[in-house]
Order: C-alpha cells, then structure tokens, then sequence
C-alpha cells in the first residue's frame, strides 16, 4: 500500500500530499466480538468524511479507537504520515483529535465563553483572564460564522440545539483540532437547527480542519460530505468520494454490505476527483 | 464607539427582545443577530441596561431580588409591630445574630455548588468553638494561635467528610449526617472533659470583642471608605481593561449607579453602627464582627469567581462528567470545598461562642444547620449545585436573623418563629421553582 510507504518520510509535513489520519488494518475485539475487522480507511486534511452504517456496524468503536477510549486489538493508525498509538483521549487531544460526542459535555449553568475554556482556563497573575477568553472565544465564533448567538456571555443552557452543537464544535477547534469527530450532530435538531449545523461541518473543511461525521441521516451526509465510508458489520465495505455515490446506492451498501451492478470503490482510492481536493 | 469586532458581527441591528432565555426561543437560527447587546451588562446606555434588566427579571433569572424585596418587607412589619425594631441598638444587635447564620451559610454554599450538601457544619462550628476556647482560656494560648487551632481543627474535619464522599463515594448527606451525630458526641466529652461544669468561658479579650466589641466611629468611616473606594475601583478599571480590548462594558452611568447604592448603604451601615446605643454608659462604632463577615465575604467571593478552582466547582456541580473529560480534577476540587466549608463553620463557632462568651454543651448545632442551609437557600443557592454565590448567605442570613430578631422582640415564642423561617425558606424555594420554571419554558 502506498500509504505505509509514505509513512516511512518522517518529518515532511506537506499537507496534501498524505492523508491526516490513515489507519490500517484496524481491528478491535471484545472478547469473541469482533466490533471491527482489518478496516483501512484515509481521511484527508480539510475533507468531510461521512461515517455511516446500521447499528452495530462497528461506527462508534472506530471513532473511539481513533480518539483513545479504546485501544485496537490490531492494525495501525497513522497521524500525518506517521504511525502513532492513541492510548487515551489525552494523546488524542495533544494530537489535535477533536471527539464531539451526542451529549455534547457543556456545562448549562456556564456560559459559551466557559464552556469554551473549561479545564483550560486562560490566566494572567494566577487569576482568570475572562477579557482575552471573551475576545478568543468570540473571534472563535466569527471564524466559524456563528452569529446566532445573541451574547457569549449567556449560559450554555438557555441556548438552542444548534447553537450547542456550534458551542461544542467551537470549543475543539479554538484548541487547534485538526481532525474533529461529530457523533450523530444533527440527531436531535429541528430543520433550521440542522442546517446551520451542516454550514459550521462545511465552514470547518473550508478551513483545513478534517470532520469525521456519524450520521443515520443520509440527506444530510449527502449536503455536507466529500467523501463517504461505509461500515457493515465491523467491515469497511466501501468508501470514497461523495460523488460516486447516490442514496439508493448507498441505502443498499449500509444494509447489505455490498451494491448489485456497480463495483464499489476500493478502500483507499485516490482523492483525485475529490471537488476539494 | 462600537468595538472593532463588533462592526463584522452588527449588519443586523439587534433587537433588544433578544434577552438570554428567550433568545433561543422559537429556533433563533432563522435570525442571526449580533455577538452583544443583550445581557445587561452589555448595553451602551442606561435607558437600555435597565430595560434589558427588566426583561431578564420577567424571564426568570430574577436573581437577588425577591430576596431584598422579602428582607424590606420583613422589616417593615417588625417596624410597624414595634417601633424598636429599626433603632440602631437592636439593628447592630440583628447584624451581631445574623453574622453566625451567615458564616455558616457561606460554609453550606462551598458544597451546595458542588451538589453536595454538609449537615455537619453546626456542630463542626461548635467544635470550632471549643477548641478555640480550651486552647485560648484552659491553655492560656494567644488568641490568634487559639483561632487558627480552631479553625485548622474544622477544616480537617471538612476534608475528613470529602475523603470519604469522594473515595468512598458515599452520599455526603449521610456522611455529614453522621458527622452530626459524631461531632455533637465530641464536643460533649469535649466540653465535659474540661471539667468547668458544661462550660468553657472565653476570658481572652481579642476573643472576646470579636462578636462583642466595636471599632471606633473614625475607623468605621475610614474602612467604609475604603470598601466602597476600593469596589469602585476595581469595577471601573475592569470596565476599562474590557473596552480596551473591544468587549462591550456596562455603561459609566452603572457602574456609578452601583457605586452610589454601596456607599449609600455603607454610609447608612455606618451611620446606624456610630449612632450612641448604650444605655448607661455611651455604646458606639461598627462591631468587628461586621468586619469578619464581609472580610469572609469578599475572599470567597474572589475564590468562587476568579479562579480556575472556583469555576470547576460551579462545572463538577452542573456537569461532574463535561468536568472530568475537560481534564478536571474532580477529587482535589471536591476535597477542596469540603475543607473550606469546615474551615468556615469553624469561624462560624468561633464568633457564636464569643458573642456567648462562652462554649457550653447545650449548644444546639442541628438548628443551626438547618439555619445555614435555610441561608444559602433562601439567598438563591440551589440544593442541586451548579449555583450559588457567596452574597446569596449574606442575604439569606439577614433574612432569617431579622426574622429571629423580630419574634424574639415582639416576645414570640420560639414555636413560633420555627414556623416562620419554615413558611419563608418555603416561599424563598417556591420562587425560585416558578422562576426557573419561567426559564425553562421560554427555552
């Protein structure tokens, strides 16, 4: 494969020339489960990646491996070019892996700017500096054309769904996420609320930032995605650029784990006729 | 004069119905509107700060008010039952009383934020009483070493109860309950072990004038002065510091409005306190205990809202599990607020048994624990964390010593007043249940 190649270069940094995250092989067991088998997939930089599959087609237990909850059974993750081991969420944070789970981890009783900065506080003489978190956290926002929030200073609980997922998703990239991981973002919004989710998910690969998105809702994965993975029971079955595919297509891979006609892509096709790329 | 970030996020103006709470009514995402002018502290005039005020009282988040609206008409029925009510002898006498309530309500916030609870802390005050008073009149110990014996003694029995909340993970309502039991045992062999008849009396003079003594009426004006002065002060250069950096800052016309209302009550504190009290001999000057409560006061204030510790103690209370994926220490914090609260149930004890001038073993620290969690209450502080201030067990305490003041002058019994502090405490919740049932509706 050309990618374990390209991980030998160690020290070359170009952005495009290999994917952010690239893992192969990756297999994960629990007990005589096995949750995921041999899964290779790229997920190139400033791309949306849709991650989708039933239940139980090993989608979360991909994402948490890559974000240091669960360490593989076996297989190889490479970050920029480079293998590296992912034991906890902390490697992934320092990293740069962003994991914005369902429950979203806000404090309600908070307000953005805290939220934005809680356990990472910024100080000057040992006392909180609420004016440069106020100013980062609002020029956070303006970067990701959050602009319906009415005040950073009010609690997180009086906002709507929308405006949470915007306050999660802000919070991993003011900390210099390169890769963000979105579990289900939209599964609890209303129409507006999902599409102004859908416009930050694009604002982020407009800014180089690589989205992992789980969703079960393919008309959003086909308005924001550039590229598609699909799990079926713990294998990845297929997976390339958005445009290869269509629902029909796509229902068929999720729910029997193969399309009728049509070869699917291999796993690791190039991401030449990517519309980003 | 909008800030320069400001003139990206403003193309739409913002209408000022857009308050918190209601903000996100009825899917907000179809209307952007820009990044300020909504919170009061956020509005450019004062016509426009106290309408965005107005709104957020009538949306819920009512915060001190109904508090001070209850305090003034608690006060004006004392007066209108007995003219000797608002006099400045029984006024100081109130703040004397309510100073132990509010100590000990201030105690109770520490782990209220957290969503905790400390039933212990009057009798861990009476501990603190205790020791002080065996180390400063048994041991002959200067007063200040006898103080900071009590006090250490209180604060480890804190952490005693957070070891075992948190490593244990037992319910720290049962913890503190048998901390109550325990504690009432120890200061009974405590005082008895003294063998001074059930009774320890402070005899030391520092002690003594600690929740007996008064400064002179100069000294009284100059720290007043220096309060308000020093609290303007900082407000308006933090004001400042904000717009300099481009954040929105209340207007001048607040910040001098807030100011002029402290110095106003200041002046009348003062005033009231200086005013001759005495009956045979001349009896003036703010008591010093006035002093200990707002020193207590203004450093956990500071603690709870400008520090990192302070800010993971709202988080842990609202969020245990966003707090320890944020990389927070949950048992250090948690270890932390359970320490001060017995350190200030400690000061608590301290001031009660030199307003007594003595510790004895009737002292009753099952009411005075559910004085200080009625303080914290009524203030604002909510039972199931994530909110409360220090000012709230301020405001609380007043509450329930002008209500024990007030009984016990129109010679009430104290049935009587049991009943009142229940309907109040119970008032003081059901407000702010119909209040927050405000806010979530309009969310």
């Amino acid at each position: 494969m050309s990618i374990t190649a390209e991980a030998g270069r160690t020290g070359v940094p170009e952005e495009y020339d290999h994917p952010l995250l690239s893992v192969r092989g990756l297999s994960k067991s629990f007990g005589a489960v096995h949750a995921l088998s041999d899964v290779d997939l790229d997920i190139p930089n400033g791309q949306i990646t849709a991650l989708v599959g039933d239940n139980g087609a090993g989608k979360s237990t991909l994402i948490k491996a890559v974000a240091g909850i669960w360490l593989p059974t076996a297989g190889q993750i490479y970050w920029d070019g480079n293998p590296v081991s992912i034991r906890t969420p902390k490697e992934a944070d320092n990293l740069g892996i962003a994991t914005v789970y369902q429950d979203l981890a806000l404090c309600d009783n908070l307000d953005i700017v805290q939220n934005m900065f809680l356990g990472h506080e910024d100080l000057s003489h040992r006392l909180l500096d609420e004016t440069r978190m106020e100013l980062v956290a609002k020029q956070t926002l303006i970067d990701l054309s959050v602009t319906t929030v009415s005040s950073v200073r009010q609690p997180v609980g009086s906002l709507s769904g929308g405006q949470r997922q915007s306050v999660a998703v802000a919070k991993a990239v003011m900390r210099d996420a390169r890769l963000v991981i979105m579990d289900e973002p939209t599964a609890a919004l209303g129409v507006s609320q999902t599409a102004q989710v859908l416009d930050l998910i694009k604002t982020l690969g407009e800014r180089g930032i690589a989205v992992i998105v789980i969703s079960h809702n393919l008309n959003d994965v086909f308005t924001v995605a550039d590229r598609l993975a699909v799990l079926y029971l713990g294998r990845l079955v297929s997976s390339g650029p958005i445009a290869e595919y269509d629902t029909q297509r796509a229902v068929e891979i999720i729910t029997t784990g193969s399309a009728s006609g049509a070869q699917p892509p291999a796993p690791s096709s190039g991401t030449s006729t990517d519309p980003e790329g | 004069m909008a800030p320069p970030d400001r003139s990206t996020m403003s193309e739409q103006p913002s209408p000022p119905t857009d308050i918190p709470g209601t903000a996100a009514a009825e899917t907000s995402s179809d209307m952007p509107v820009s990044l300020g002018a909504v919170a009061p502290e956020l509005s450019s005039s004062l016509g426009e700060y106290v309408r965005a005020w107005a709104k957020r009282i009538r949306s819920g988040e009512s915060g001190v008010l109904p508090v001070i609206g209850g305090l003034i008409l608690l006060v004006i029925i004392f007066q209108a039952k007995d003219s000797v009510f608002l006099s400045a002898g029984n006024l100081v006498n109130l703040l004397v009383q309510g100073s132990v309530f509010i100590l000990l309500g201030m105690a109770e916030i520490w782990v209220l934020v957290l969503g905790e609870i400390d039933l212990s802390v009057g009798y861990v005050a009476g501990i603190g009483g205790t020791i002080t008073a065996i180390l400063s009149t048994t041991h002959n110990l200067p007063w200040w070493l006898a103080i900071a014996g009590g006090m250490l003694t209180t604060a480890a029995i804190g952490a005693v109860w957070g070891t075992l909340v948190i490593r244990l993970r037992l319910p720290s309502f049962v913890v503190t309950l048998a901390g109550l039991l325990g504690m009432e045992g120890l200061l009974l062999y405590l005082v008895n072990a003294n063998g001074t008849g059930g009774t320890i009396r402070i005899t030391n003079s520092v002690l003594f004038d600690l929740a007996n003594g008064n400064m002179s009426t100069v000294a009284g004006w100059i720290l007043m002065v220096l309060a308000v002065a020093g609290f303007g002060g900082v407000t308006v250069l933090r004001d400042r510091h904000r717009r300099k950096s481009g954040l929105e800052a209340p207007p001048l016309a607040v910040t001098l409005l807030k100011v002029a209302v402290m110095a106003a009550a200041g002046i009348v504190l003062v005033l009231i306190c200086n005013a001759d009290r005495g009956v045979l001999v001349p009896l003036e000057g703010v008591p010093y205990v006035v002093l200990v409560v707002l020193g207590f006061l203004a450093v956990w204030t500071f603690l709870l809202g400008r520090t990192r510790f302070g800010r993971y103690l709202y988080a842990i209370g609202n969020n245990a599990e966003a707090a320890r994926r944020a990389g927070i220490s949950l048992g250090w914090n948690r270890l932390w607020a359970f320490t001060l609260t017995g350190l200030t149930a400690g000061a608590a004890g301290i001031v009660y048994a030199s307003r007594l001038g003595s510790i004895s073993n009737n002292i009753d620290g099952g009411t005075l624990v559910l004085y200080a969690v009625a303080s914290a209450v009524i203030g604002g502080a909510s039972l199931f964390g994530g909110r409360g201030k220090m000012v709230y067990a301020l405001l609380g305490g007043l509450v329930i010593a002008t209500i024990y003041n007030g009984m016990g002058l129109l010679g009430l019994a104290a049935s009587y007043q049991y009943m009142v502090t229940a309907l109040v405490l119970l008032a003081a919740v059901t407000i702010d249940s119909l209040a927050r049932r405000g806010r979530t509706t309009t969310s």
